[in-house]
Protein backbone atom coordinates (compact mmCIF):
# COMPACT_ATOMS: atom_id res chain seq x y z
CA UNK A 1 0.00 0.00 0.00
CA UNK A 2 1.64 3.23 -1.14
CA UNK A 3 -0.33 5.71 1.19
CA UNK A 4 -0.36 5.12 4.77
CA UNK A 5 -3.61 5.92 6.95
CA UNK A 6 -1.80 9.31 8.15
CA UNK A 7 -1.64 10.02 4.58
CA UNK A 8 -5.20 9.35 3.98
CA UNK A 9 -6.35 11.30 7.39
CA UNK A 10 -4.12 13.91 5.47
CA UNK A 11 -6.21 13.60 2.15
CA UNK A 12 -9.91 13.57 4.20
CA UNK A 13 -8.97 16.56 6.13
CA UNK A 14 -8.18 18.20 3.08
CA UNK A 15 -11.02 17.75 1.25
CA UNK A 16 -13.11 18.69 4.45
CA UNK A 17 -11.26 22.15 4.76
CA UNK A 18 -11.92 22.29 1.03
CA UNK A 19 -15.28 21.89 0.83
CA UNK A 20 -16.16 23.79 4.05
CA UNK A 21 -14.20 27.34 3.41
CA UNK A 22 -15.54 26.90 -0.35
CA UNK A 23 -18.93 26.75 0.97
CA UNK A 24 -18.91 29.84 3.06
CA UNK A 25 -16.87 31.77 0.34
CA UNK A 26 -19.89 31.01 -1.86
CA UNK A 27 -21.96 32.47 0.62
CA UNK A 28 -20.07 35.51 1.91
CA UNK A 29 -18.73 35.82 -1.43
CA UNK A 30 -21.94 36.36 -3.44
CA UNK A 31 -23.10 39.51 -1.65
CA UNK A 32 -19.51 41.07 -1.70
CA UNK A 33 -19.37 40.40 -5.80
CA UNK A 34 -22.52 41.36 -6.06
CA UNK A 35 -21.64 44.71 -4.70
CA UNK A 36 -18.63 45.38 -6.61
CA UNK A 37 -20.24 44.49 -9.67
CA UNK A 38 -23.16 47.06 -8.96
CA UNK A 39 -22.07 49.89 -6.34
CA UNK A 40 -20.55 52.77 -7.25
CA UNK A 41 -19.40 53.95 -4.44
CA UNK A 42 -15.90 55.36 -3.43
CA UNK A 43 -15.61 52.30 -1.52
CA UNK A 44 -15.86 50.06 -4.23
CA UNK A 45 -11.94 50.86 -5.01
CA UNK A 46 -10.59 49.81 -1.49
CA UNK A 47 -13.19 46.89 -0.84
CA UNK A 48 -11.89 45.20 -4.11
CA UNK A 49 -8.19 45.55 -3.31
CA UNK A 50 -8.49 44.04 0.06
CA UNK A 51 -10.50 40.83 -1.04
CA UNK A 52 -7.51 41.01 -3.70
CA UNK A 53 -4.61 40.72 -1.34
CA UNK A 54 -4.36 37.19 -0.68
CA UNK A 55 -3.74 37.27 -4.53
CA UNK A 56 -0.03 39.73 -3.98
CA UNK A 57 0.46 39.13 -0.23
CA UNK A 58 2.96 35.83 0.67
CA UNK A 59 1.41 33.45 2.90
CA UNK A 60 3.59 34.03 5.93
CA UNK A 61 2.91 38.06 5.97
CA UNK A 62 -1.18 36.44 6.16
CA UNK A 63 0.02 33.44 8.56
CA UNK A 64 1.91 35.96 10.68
CA UNK A 65 -1.11 38.31 11.41
CA UNK A 66 -3.35 35.62 11.50
CA UNK A 67 -1.60 33.80 14.25
CA UNK A 68 -0.88 37.05 16.04
CA UNK A 69 -4.42 38.41 15.84
CA UNK A 70 -5.80 34.71 16.82
CA UNK A 71 -3.70 34.37 19.74
CA UNK A 72 -4.82 35.19 23.12
CA UNK A 73 -3.72 38.41 22.92
CA UNK A 74 -4.85 39.08 19.85
CA UNK A 75 -8.15 41.37 18.49
CA UNK A 76 -9.87 37.85 17.08
CA UNK A 77 -8.26 35.70 20.13
CA UNK A 78 -9.83 37.82 22.52
CA UNK A 79 -13.30 37.82 20.99
CA UNK A 80 -13.36 33.90 20.47
CA UNK A 81 -12.44 33.80 24.10
CA UNK A 82 -14.87 35.84 25.27
CA UNK A 83 -17.08 33.27 23.39
CA UNK A 84 -15.99 30.12 25.70
CA UNK A 85 -14.63 28.83 22.38
CA UNK A 86 -10.67 29.22 23.33
CA UNK A 87 -8.33 30.24 20.32
CA UNK A 88 -8.27 29.67 16.93
CA UNK A 89 -4.54 28.68 15.91
CA UNK A 90 -3.92 24.69 16.06
CA UNK A 91 -7.34 24.26 14.91
CA UNK A 92 -9.40 22.73 12.31
CA UNK A 93 -11.60 26.13 12.73
CA UNK A 94 -8.37 28.51 12.58
CA UNK A 95 -7.54 26.66 9.24
CA UNK A 96 -11.23 27.45 7.79
CA UNK A 97 -11.23 30.81 9.12
CA UNK A 98 -6.97 31.29 7.15
CA UNK A 99 -8.33 29.57 4.15
CA UNK A 100 -11.29 31.84 3.68
CA UNK A 101 -9.11 34.69 3.87
CA UNK A 102 -6.70 33.19 1.61
CA UNK A 103 -9.49 32.18 -1.07
CA UNK A 104 -11.59 34.75 -1.17
CA UNK A 105 -9.88 36.55 -4.55
CA UNK A 106 -10.52 33.30 -6.18
CA UNK A 107 -14.81 32.73 -5.41
CA UNK A 108 -15.01 36.20 -5.32
CA UNK A 109 -13.70 37.54 -8.86
CA UNK A 110 -15.17 35.31 -10.90
CA UNK A 111 -18.52 35.82 -9.38
CA UNK A 112 -17.88 39.93 -9.96
CA UNK A 113 -16.67 39.13 -13.18
CA UNK A 114 -19.86 37.67 -14.58
CA UNK A 115 -22.41 39.94 -12.34
CA UNK A 116 -20.81 42.40 -14.35
CA UNK A 117 -20.68 40.58 -17.77
CA UNK A 118 -24.83 40.23 -17.09
CA UNK A 119 -25.19 44.33 -17.04
CA UNK A 120 -27.92 46.07 -16.76
CA UNK A 121 -30.60 45.42 -19.00
CA UNK A 122 -31.73 42.08 -17.74
CA UNK A 123 -32.18 43.41 -14.44
CA UNK A 124 -34.21 46.23 -15.70
CA UNK A 125 -36.41 44.27 -17.80
CA UNK A 126 -36.97 42.04 -14.62
CA UNK A 127 -38.09 45.33 -13.15
CA UNK A 128 -40.21 46.31 -15.52
CA UNK A 129 -42.30 42.96 -15.28
CA UNK A 130 -42.52 44.16 -11.55
CA UNK A 131 -40.05 41.64 -10.31
CA UNK A 132 -38.88 42.13 -6.76
CA UNK A 133 -35.00 42.33 -6.05
CA UNK A 134 -34.90 38.75 -4.72
CA UNK A 135 -36.85 37.17 -7.56
CA UNK A 136 -34.81 38.71 -9.51
CA UNK A 137 -32.01 37.75 -7.89
CA UNK A 138 -32.84 33.95 -7.85
CA UNK A 139 -34.73 33.51 -11.22
CA UNK A 140 -32.21 36.45 -13.40
CA UNK A 141 -29.04 36.46 -12.14
CA UNK A 142 -28.29 33.38 -10.92
CA UNK A 143 -29.12 31.36 -13.68
CA UNK A 144 -26.99 34.28 -15.86
CA UNK A 145 -24.27 33.91 -13.49
CA UNK A 146 -24.19 30.34 -13.27
CA UNK A 147 -20.68 29.77 -14.82
CA UNK A 148 -19.32 32.15 -13.07
CA UNK A 149 -20.40 29.82 -9.70
CA UNK A 150 -18.90 26.98 -11.16
CA UNK A 151 -15.88 28.95 -11.65
CA UNK A 152 -15.64 30.56 -8.47
CA UNK A 153 -16.55 26.92 -6.49
CA UNK A 154 -13.83 24.99 -8.29
CA UNK A 155 -11.00 27.32 -8.24
CA UNK A 156 -12.04 28.50 -4.17
CA UNK A 157 -11.91 24.43 -3.44
CA UNK A 158 -8.75 23.67 -5.57
CA UNK A 159 -6.76 26.76 -4.05
CA UNK A 160 -6.96 25.81 -0.71
CA UNK A 161 -6.50 22.54 -1.56
CA UNK A 162 -3.49 23.92 -2.61
CA UNK A 163 -2.84 26.01 0.19
CA UNK A 164 0.29 25.57 2.75
CA UNK A 165 2.03 28.64 3.67
CA UNK A 166 -0.70 29.79 5.85
CA UNK A 167 -1.66 26.59 7.39
CA UNK A 168 1.68 25.67 8.05
CA UNK A 169 2.14 29.21 10.33
CA UNK A 170 -1.19 28.46 12.25
CA UNK A 171 -1.61 24.72 12.08
CA UNK A 172 0.83 23.15 14.53
CA UNK A 173 1.09 20.04 12.07
CA UNK A 174 -1.62 18.26 14.07
CA UNK A 175 -2.72 14.85 12.61
CA UNK A 176 -6.19 14.80 11.96
CA UNK A 177 -6.97 18.51 12.91
CA UNK A 178 -4.47 20.73 11.12
CA UNK A 179 -2.09 18.74 9.13
CA UNK A 180 -3.42 18.83 5.52
CA UNK A 181 -1.76 16.92 2.25
CA UNK A 182 0.78 19.80 1.57
CA UNK A 183 2.37 19.60 4.88
CA UNK A 184 2.29 16.13 5.10
CA UNK A 185 4.17 16.28 1.57
CA UNK A 186 6.64 18.68 3.25
CA UNK A 187 7.71 16.86 6.13
CA UNK A 188 8.10 13.76 4.63
CA UNK A 189 10.45 15.45 2.33
CA UNK A 190 11.99 17.05 5.29
CA UNK A 191 12.49 13.61 7.00
CA UNK A 192 13.89 12.41 3.32
CA UNK A 193 11.35 9.93 3.06
CA UNK A 194 11.22 10.60 -0.98
CA UNK A 195 8.96 7.45 -1.60
CA UNK A 196 5.71 8.42 0.50
CA UNK A 197 6.38 11.98 -0.32
CA UNK A 198 6.45 11.32 -4.42
CA UNK A 199 2.99 9.10 -4.23
CA UNK A 200 1.24 12.64 -2.32
CA UNK A 201 2.93 14.80 -4.77
CA UNK A 202 2.08 13.15 -7.79
CA UNK A 203 -1.47 12.74 -6.54
CA UNK A 204 -1.54 16.71 -5.58
CA UNK A 205 -0.24 17.35 -9.48
CA UNK A 206 -2.68 15.09 -11.22
CA UNK A 207 -5.90 16.47 -9.63
CA UNK A 208 -4.34 20.08 -10.08
CA UNK A 209 -4.08 19.11 -14.21
CA UNK A 210 -7.17 17.91 -13.90
CA UNK A 211 -8.94 20.73 -12.29
CA UNK A 212 -7.57 23.27 -14.90
CA UNK A 213 -8.55 20.88 -17.76
CA UNK A 214 -12.09 20.54 -16.24
CA UNK A 215 -12.12 25.04 -16.19
CA UNK A 216 -11.01 25.15 -19.28
CA UNK A 217 -13.21 22.42 -21.16
CA UNK A 218 -16.17 24.07 -19.60
CA UNK A 219 -14.68 27.07 -21.04
CA UNK A 220 -14.63 29.29 -17.88
CA UNK A 221 -11.02 29.84 -16.91
CA UNK A 222 -11.57 33.06 -15.17
CA UNK A 223 -8.74 32.80 -12.98
CA UNK A 224 -8.37 35.62 -10.31
CA UNK A 225 -4.35 35.06 -10.94
CA UNK A 226 -1.98 32.44 -9.78
CA UNK A 227 -1.34 31.67 -5.83
CA UNK A 228 1.02 30.22 -3.83
CA UNK B 1 37.16 65.06 -14.40
CA UNK B 2 40.71 67.03 -13.66
CA UNK B 3 43.67 65.42 -13.27
CA UNK B 4 44.41 65.36 -9.54
CA UNK B 5 41.14 64.00 -9.31
CA UNK B 6 40.88 61.65 -11.46
CA UNK B 7 44.14 59.91 -10.34
CA UNK B 8 43.16 59.88 -6.49
CA UNK B 9 40.01 58.13 -7.40
CA UNK B 10 42.34 55.52 -9.89
CA UNK B 11 44.32 55.37 -6.57
CA UNK B 12 41.37 54.73 -4.31
CA UNK B 13 39.98 51.90 -6.64
CA UNK B 14 42.98 50.67 -6.97
CA UNK B 15 43.28 50.46 -3.10
CA UNK B 16 39.51 49.08 -2.90
CA UNK B 17 40.24 46.40 -5.64
CA UNK B 18 43.47 44.90 -3.76
CA UNK B 19 41.34 44.83 -0.54
CA UNK B 20 38.72 42.86 -2.07
CA UNK B 21 41.22 40.34 -3.28
CA UNK B 22 43.35 39.96 -0.56
CA UNK B 23 40.49 39.95 2.16
CA UNK B 24 36.97 39.65 1.73
CA UNK B 25 36.10 35.77 1.02
CA UNK B 26 32.13 35.07 1.22
CA UNK B 27 31.13 32.41 2.98
CA UNK B 28 27.70 30.79 2.89
CA UNK B 29 27.05 29.00 6.26
CA UNK B 30 24.05 26.78 6.57
CA UNK B 31 22.57 27.37 10.65
CA UNK B 32 20.55 25.20 12.44
CA UNK B 33 17.73 27.65 14.37
CA UNK B 34 18.56 27.45 17.12
CA UNK B 35 22.25 28.54 17.05
CA UNK B 36 21.20 31.94 15.30
CA UNK B 37 21.39 34.21 17.95
CA UNK B 38 24.99 33.43 18.80
CA UNK B 39 25.78 33.28 15.28
CA UNK B 40 24.50 36.77 14.79
CA UNK B 41 27.40 38.07 17.85
CA UNK B 42 29.75 35.95 16.39
CA UNK B 43 29.13 36.77 12.39
CA UNK B 44 29.53 40.40 13.54
CA UNK B 45 33.19 39.60 15.80
CA UNK B 46 34.41 37.33 12.51
CA UNK B 47 33.30 39.81 9.82
CA UNK B 48 35.18 42.86 12.09
CA UNK B 49 38.43 39.95 13.05
CA UNK B 50 38.97 38.56 9.31
CA UNK B 51 37.09 40.68 6.79
CA UNK B 52 35.65 37.79 5.63
CA UNK B 53 32.11 38.18 4.95
CA UNK B 54 29.21 35.65 6.51
CA UNK B 55 26.35 34.95 4.75
CA UNK B 56 23.93 32.82 7.22
CA UNK B 57 20.48 30.64 6.17
CA UNK B 58 18.64 29.30 9.06
CA UNK B 59 16.49 26.23 9.30
CA UNK B 60 15.80 22.92 10.42
CA UNK B 61 18.99 20.35 10.44
CA UNK B 62 16.54 17.67 8.36
CA UNK B 63 16.25 20.81 5.84
CA UNK B 64 19.61 21.96 5.50
CA UNK B 65 20.33 17.71 4.87
CA UNK B 66 17.90 17.82 2.19
CA UNK B 67 19.19 20.58 0.33
CA UNK B 68 22.72 19.90 0.93
CA UNK B 69 22.25 16.25 -1.00
CA UNK B 70 20.34 18.30 -3.70
CA UNK B 71 23.36 21.09 -4.70
CA UNK B 72 22.73 23.86 -2.12
CA UNK B 73 25.45 25.86 -2.16
CA UNK B 74 25.88 26.13 1.13
CA UNK B 75 30.02 26.24 2.32
CA UNK B 76 29.91 25.28 6.40
CA UNK B 77 27.15 23.62 8.20
CA UNK B 78 26.44 24.26 11.62
CA UNK B 79 23.98 21.37 12.79
CA UNK B 80 21.81 21.00 15.81
CA UNK B 81 23.09 17.47 15.94
CA UNK B 82 26.32 15.10 15.29
CA UNK B 83 24.36 12.63 13.25
CA UNK B 84 23.59 14.66 10.18
CA UNK B 85 27.11 16.15 10.05
CA UNK B 86 28.25 12.50 10.14
CA UNK B 87 26.19 11.42 7.72
CA UNK B 88 26.65 14.24 5.32
CA UNK B 89 30.90 13.47 5.77
CA UNK B 90 30.46 9.79 5.22
CA UNK B 91 28.51 9.88 2.28
CA UNK B 92 31.20 12.72 0.63
CA UNK B 93 29.27 16.11 0.82
CA UNK B 94 31.50 17.30 3.50
CA UNK B 95 35.10 17.16 3.83
CA UNK B 96 36.58 14.29 5.99
CA UNK B 97 38.22 15.03 9.12
CA UNK B 98 37.03 18.57 9.67
CA UNK B 99 33.51 18.00 11.67
CA UNK B 100 33.65 18.71 15.47
CA UNK B 101 31.73 19.45 18.35
CA UNK B 102 31.32 23.57 18.34
CA UNK B 103 28.21 23.42 20.83
CA UNK B 104 26.35 21.17 23.25
CA UNK B 105 22.96 22.32 23.34
CA UNK B 106 20.22 22.42 25.89
CA UNK B 107 16.41 22.52 26.13
CA UNK B 108 14.55 24.44 28.16
CA UNK B 109 10.80 24.05 28.83
CA UNK B 110 9.51 28.04 28.05
CA UNK B 111 6.94 30.28 28.57
CA UNK B 112 6.26 33.81 27.67
CA UNK B 113 4.34 34.33 30.97
CA UNK B 114 6.20 34.84 34.23
CA UNK B 115 5.86 32.37 36.98
CA UNK B 116 4.45 29.91 34.76
CA UNK B 117 7.30 27.07 34.08
CA UNK B 118 8.38 26.29 37.73
CA UNK B 119 11.92 25.16 38.57
CA UNK B 120 11.27 21.53 38.51
CA UNK B 121 8.93 21.04 35.47
CA UNK B 122 6.11 20.10 37.37
CA UNK B 123 3.98 22.12 35.39
CA UNK B 124 3.91 19.44 32.62
CA UNK B 125 2.45 16.82 34.83
CA UNK B 126 -0.15 19.00 36.32
CA UNK B 127 -1.08 19.20 32.55
CA UNK B 128 -3.40 22.26 33.14
CA UNK B 129 -2.68 23.80 29.58
CA UNK B 130 -4.35 23.22 26.08
CA UNK B 131 -1.16 23.40 24.31
CA UNK B 132 2.68 22.64 24.33
CA UNK B 133 5.00 23.31 21.10
CA UNK B 134 7.84 21.21 20.28
CA UNK B 135 10.02 21.58 16.88
CA UNK B 136 9.10 18.57 14.70
CA UNK B 137 11.10 15.42 15.87
CA UNK B 138 11.72 14.12 12.46
CA UNK B 139 13.24 17.23 11.38
CA UNK B 140 14.69 18.92 14.38
CA UNK B 141 17.30 17.46 16.86
CA UNK B 142 15.36 19.91 20.13
CA UNK B 143 12.07 18.63 19.17
CA UNK B 144 13.54 14.74 18.94
CA UNK B 145 15.06 15.60 22.47
CA UNK B 146 12.09 16.82 23.98
CA UNK B 147 9.86 13.79 23.06
CA UNK B 148 12.88 11.84 24.99
CA UNK B 149 12.30 14.44 27.64
CA UNK B 150 8.74 13.54 27.87
CA UNK B 151 8.71 9.53 27.62
CA UNK B 152 11.68 9.56 30.21
CA UNK B 153 9.11 11.64 32.60
CA UNK B 154 6.20 8.73 31.75
CA UNK B 155 4.03 11.81 30.26
CA UNK B 156 4.38 10.71 25.99
CA UNK B 157 0.79 9.39 26.62
CA UNK B 158 -1.13 11.92 28.46
CA UNK B 159 0.36 15.26 26.80
CA UNK B 160 0.36 13.74 23.12
CA UNK B 161 -3.31 14.85 22.55
CA UNK B 162 -1.61 18.60 23.23
CA UNK B 163 1.45 18.77 21.26
CA UNK B 164 1.32 21.28 18.21
CA UNK B 165 4.44 21.22 16.24
CA UNK B 166 7.06 23.88 15.28
CA UNK B 167 8.38 22.94 11.79
CA UNK B 168 11.94 24.13 13.42
CA UNK B 169 12.66 25.26 16.74
CA UNK B 170 12.29 29.04 15.78
CA UNK B 171 8.86 28.70 14.98
CA UNK B 172 8.40 26.20 18.46
CA UNK B 173 9.65 29.81 19.85
CA UNK B 174 7.24 31.72 18.29
CA UNK B 175 3.90 29.36 18.82
CA UNK B 176 4.89 30.10 22.54
CA UNK B 177 6.32 33.93 22.25
CA UNK B 178 2.62 34.63 20.73
CA UNK B 179 0.83 32.97 23.84
CA UNK B 180 -0.73 30.36 20.94
CA UNK B 181 0.59 27.96 22.69
CA UNK B 182 1.49 28.08 27.22
CA UNK B 183 4.59 26.73 26.98
CA UNK B 184 6.69 24.35 24.74
CA UNK B 185 10.59 22.96 24.32
CA UNK B 186 12.62 25.54 23.00
CA UNK B 187 16.37 25.58 22.97
CA UNK B 188 17.84 27.24 25.63
CA UNK B 189 19.52 29.81 23.34
CA UNK B 190 16.75 31.80 22.50
CA UNK B 191 15.57 33.37 25.25
CA UNK B 192 18.81 32.92 27.83
CA UNK B 193 21.66 35.91 27.78
CA UNK B 194 24.45 35.97 30.07
CA UNK B 195 23.08 33.59 33.03
CA UNK B 196 19.45 34.32 33.15
CA UNK B 197 16.63 33.79 31.28
CA UNK B 198 15.10 36.76 29.20
CA UNK B 199 11.90 36.86 29.44
CA UNK B 200 8.99 34.70 30.45
CA UNK B 201 9.61 31.74 32.71
CA UNK B 202 11.67 28.68 32.22
CA UNK B 203 12.90 25.53 33.21
CA UNK B 204 16.13 24.21 32.30
CA UNK B 205 15.89 20.69 31.79
CA UNK B 206 18.54 18.27 33.04
CA UNK B 207 20.43 16.64 30.35
CA UNK B 208 19.98 13.53 31.86
CA UNK B 209 16.32 13.76 30.59
CA UNK B 210 17.43 13.39 27.25
CA UNK B 211 20.24 12.36 24.75
CA UNK B 212 22.91 15.26 24.81
CA UNK B 213 21.87 17.50 22.48
CA UNK B 214 25.80 17.61 20.23
CA UNK B 215 25.94 20.36 18.35
CA UNK B 216 28.57 19.27 15.01
CA UNK B 217 30.25 21.33 12.73
CA UNK B 218 31.10 20.63 9.34
CA UNK B 219 33.35 22.20 6.15
CA UNK B 220 31.17 21.10 3.08
CA UNK B 221 32.85 19.77 -0.20
CA UNK B 222 31.75 23.37 -1.67
CA UNK B 223 33.74 25.10 0.62
CA UNK B 224 36.79 23.03 0.36
CA UNK B 225 39.65 25.33 -0.54
CA UNK B 226 37.87 28.47 0.61
CA UNK B 227 39.96 30.74 2.95
CA UNK B 228 36.73 32.17 4.55
CA UNK B 229 35.21 29.09 5.01
CA UNK B 230 38.12 27.59 7.05
CA UNK B 231 38.75 30.95 8.98
CA UNK B 232 35.21 30.73 10.08
CA UNK B 233 35.57 27.12 11.26
CA UNK B 234 39.02 27.98 13.36
CA UNK B 235 37.08 31.07 14.38
CA UNK B 236 34.67 29.15 15.76
CA UNK B 237 37.12 26.81 17.55
CA UNK B 238 38.60 29.90 19.32
CA UNK B 239 38.54 31.85 22.66
CA UNK B 240 35.96 34.52 21.49
CA UNK B 241 33.62 32.34 19.86
CA UNK B 242 33.47 30.22 22.74
CA UNK B 243 32.82 32.84 25.20
CA UNK B 244 29.85 33.98 23.24
CA UNK B 245 28.85 30.53 22.76
CA UNK B 246 29.01 29.89 26.46
CA UNK B 247 26.93 33.19 27.06
CA UNK B 248 23.99 31.56 25.59
CA UNK B 249 23.13 28.55 27.84
CA UNK B 250 25.38 25.98 25.59
CA UNK B 251 27.76 23.89 26.90
CA UNK B 252 31.61 23.62 25.69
Amino acid sequence: MPLSSADFAAIWLTLQLATLTTAILLLIGTPIAWWLARSRSWLKGPVGAVVALPLVLPPTVIGFYLLVSMGPNGVIGQFTQSLGLGILPFSFAGLVVGSVFYSMPFVVQPLQNAFEAIGERPLEVAATLRAGPWDTFFSVVLPLARPGFVSAAILGFAHTIGEFGVVLMIGGNIPEKTRVVSVQIFDYVEAMEYAQAHWLAGGMLLFSFLILLLLRGSGQLQTAGSGR
Amino acid sequence: MSQPVRQALLALSAVWLASTQALAGEVQVAVASNFSAPLQVIARDFEADTGHKLLASFGATGQFYAQIKHGAPFEVFLAADASTPATLEREGEGVVGSRFTYAIGTLALWSAKDAYVDGQGEVLRRGQFQHLAIANPKAAPYGLAATQVLASMGLSQTLEAKLVEGQNIAQTLQFVATGNAELGFVALAQVYKDGQVTRGSAWIVPAALHEPIRQDALLLRKGQGNPAAEALLSYLKGPKAAAVIKSYGYQL
